[in-house]
């Protein structure tokens, strides 16, 4: 999988729970579900760790570090104050 | 935000219930125990029976109740177990033979 999102690419999180139906390992934490943020860096290509935690093949998945707003996330801190986190590629969408 | 959305248990940024407890920020020493736990983890990861992302299936896959009750590394101890018996690596016999001769 060839990374398609580029710095500063303005993208939205899979507003997805999947962990509601059934056993799943996911990295992208449940406050960011559905938040937009900005595309800081490519951090590389790694295997897919949702299959990896179940010894499934795994697809080689393009990393990100995504920024967001913090403010509006958990209703506090001070304007600029921001969250700085590693989403793989399946998880984003072009906002 | 949505305060309470369907998270996972071990998934807890920004979770309300934690909103105004402290945050321990004090070093701590590991204990015998956490260095041979890491070590057994070590092992299993470098003789490819076991990787990390099993590892953390295993430790939220605990009930939640284990999950707050156990120490981080008790943890990692509970999801190996879990891993090896799931892979047949250990019987639940040996499993409990081994415990049981525990002093």
């Amino acid at each position: 999988m060839t990374a398609r999102l580029a710095p500063g690419a303005l993208v939205r999180v899979r507003d997805d729970w999947p962990e509601t139906r059934g056993k799943v390992h996911i990295r992208t934490p449940h406050y960011l579900r559905g938040r937009t943020g900005r595309v800081v860096r490519h951090l590389g290509d790694f295997p897919n760790p949702e299959d990896l935690a179940f010894a499934r093949p795994a697809r080689i998945l393009p990393l990100y570090h995504v920024l967001f707003d913090q403010p509006p996330i958990w209703h506090e801190g001070s304007a600029g104050d921001e969250i700085l986190v590693e989403i793989y590629e399946p998880w984003l969408s072009p906002a | 935000m949505d305060l309470e959305t369907p998270r996972a248990h071990h998934d807890l940024g920004g979770a309300p219930k934690y909103f105004c407890q402290g945050i321990d920020k004090e070093a701590h020493a590991l204990t015998d125990f956490d260095k041979e736990v890491d070590a057994i983890r070590q092992a299993l990861g470098a003789k490819k029976i076991m990787t990390v992302d099993e590892l953390r299936r295993g430790i939220e896959s605990l009930p939640e109740a284990d999950y707050h009750r156990l120490s981080y590394y008790q943890r990692w101890l509970c999801s190996i177990a879990d891993n090896l018996l799931a892979r047949g690596v250990i019987t639940e016999a040996e499993l409990a033979a081994a415990l049981a001769s525990e002093p």
